[in-house]
């Protein structure tokens, strides 16, 4: 599966098809901490990292933990400790030591493309920095396409009392400012978020939505779309760990060359029971 | 002259605005013994809540408090109703206890700790979570502010047994 997955995508003749939507959830990354909210003086939290083909089930790789950053309330960084690198799945703590909410997670900006060369079709390679492009395509290469890449990958974890300081917008590419708080989200009453494009409300925007229930028969997911203000606004389907997904792609790109960008967004959520 | 009868005034409507000044509250909470190999008491936390949520206050917390390493609250959003309506932020110095046996334990809330409070109606609800086992609130309505002695009560089914509530003015 595996291999037949990769070749796929090696003869795929549009590489811009790469970002398409894929049906369920299909090869997606995400994080599984082991709880998110935590009371007392201080605790640790533990948080699983892979891509899989079933939500929050090791079956694809790992996630390399080097990846992943830990911001604290007070907006300093915080250590990523205990990380091992596992073949089907990563594993790494964050001792929390003060009060508030932390954001562990990673943004990865990288570009795709490909170019034609003596009639033969090349591939930059995956993860390649944006200061490599022009090193990597040969003279001579037509059809060159780019596509520039952000892709965010979140939990948020609170000790004590939740607050807000993690949230604040870069600016840059698709974010998410929790109109709700992640860690205040209980089962009965609609989670609100609000995703932002270079700053500004993406309209429109699908927000999908998967709870972790492995023994369901059909998996437990549902659309939305954001509102005017950029507000999506999800019903749970009961307690229990979900994982959110957004995508967009424009052409407002910052690489030289580059002729369009893909963005996404993705989160998993914890909801309690009322 | 006048502002003295103003002053007077001013005295008086805030002593309308509070009737709940004198209220205390006579609690039973029936605590089952699950036969289980492994029991532990259960945390207890026990609190006080307006129609919207607000206002909320805490009554009474029951956990490892006398916990060795210190670690006692480590365990208190396990009782995770609580601890997401107002538990964090809760001062507990003062109303919180030991964990309590098996068994009908009462407590009487004074009337110092529900100064503050407008008349009204609350729901006082009591949530129980053990460990190695499960998690139940159960909750009774009550009225603050009443003119006469009012009894309300209700039963959980596992962590917890009959809750009764008598308020007096």
């Amino acid at each position: 599966m595996n291999t037949r997955l990769r070749s796929t995508l090696l003869a795929v003749p549009a590489l811009l098809a790469l970002a398409a939507p894929a049906t369920a959830f299909a090869h997606s990354q995400w994080l599984l901490p082991s709880e998110t909210t935590f009371s007392g003086e201080e605790a640790w939290v533990s948080i699983d990292a892979a891509v899989s083909s079933e939500l929050f089930i090791s079956n694809f790789h790992s996630l390399d933990p080097q990846n992943f950053t830990a911001t604290g309330p007070d907006g300093q960084s915080v250590p990523i400790e205990n990380a091992v690198k596992g073949q089907v799945r990563s594993m790494f703590e964050v001792h929390l030591t003060k009060p508030g909410t932390y954001r562990i997670g990673s943004t990865n900006t990288g570009v795709f493309g490909g170019y034609t060369l003596n009639g033969e079709k090349k591939r930059l390679p995956r993860g390649v920095t944006a200061d490599k492009i022009a090193s990597l395509i040969p003279q001579g290469a037509t059809d060159v396409q780019l596509r520039e890449n952000q892709s965010t990958n979140q939990v948020f974890v609170t000790l004590g009392v939740p607050d807000n300081a993690v949230f604040k917008p870069t600016g840059k590419g698709l974010e998410m400012v929790p109109v709700t708080h992640p860690d205040d989200l209980v089962a009965n009453e609609p989670g609100v978020f609000t995703f932002l494009v270079d700053g500004q409300p993406a309209a429109g925007l699908k927000v999908s939505v998967t709870k972790d229930d492995r023994w369901a028969a059909t998996p437990i997911k549902q659309d939305v779309t954001t509102d005017a203000k950029g507000q999506a606004k999800v019903t749970w389907s009961g307690p229990g760990m979900y994982w959110m997904e957004a995508r967009a792609s424009d052409n407002k790109v910052s690489i030289p060359g580059a002729t369009d960008r893909g963005l996404s967004y993705v989160a998993t959520l914890e909801v309690q029971a009322p | 002259m006048r502002k003295t009868s103003l002053l007077v005034l001013t005295g008086a409507a805030t002593t309308i605005a509070a009737p709940a000044m004198a209220d205390t509250i006579d609690l039973t909470v029936t605590l089952p013994r699950p036969s289980v190999a492994e029991y532990h008491r259960p945390y207890v936390a026990i609190w006080l809540e307006g129609a919207t949520g607000q206002p909320f206050k805490t009554l009474a917390v029951w956990y490892d408090s006398d916990n060795r390493e210190g670690h006692g609250t480590k365990w208190l959003s396990d009782m995770r109703t609580w601890w997401r309506k107002g538990g964090r932020s809760a001062q507990i110095d003062g109303i919180s206890g030991a964990t309590r046996a098996p068994g009908p334990q009462k407590l009487t809330i004074p009337a110092a700790a529900l100064r503050g409070l407008p008349g009204g109606q609350y729901k006082l609800t009591v949530e129980a979570a053990r460990e190695s086992g499960g998690r139940e609130s159960v909750t009774v309505p009550v009225t603050l502010g009443g003119k006469r002695p009012a009894t309300t009560s209700a039963k959980g089914a596992t962590e917890l047994g009959t809750v009764t509530a008598s308020v007096k003015p």
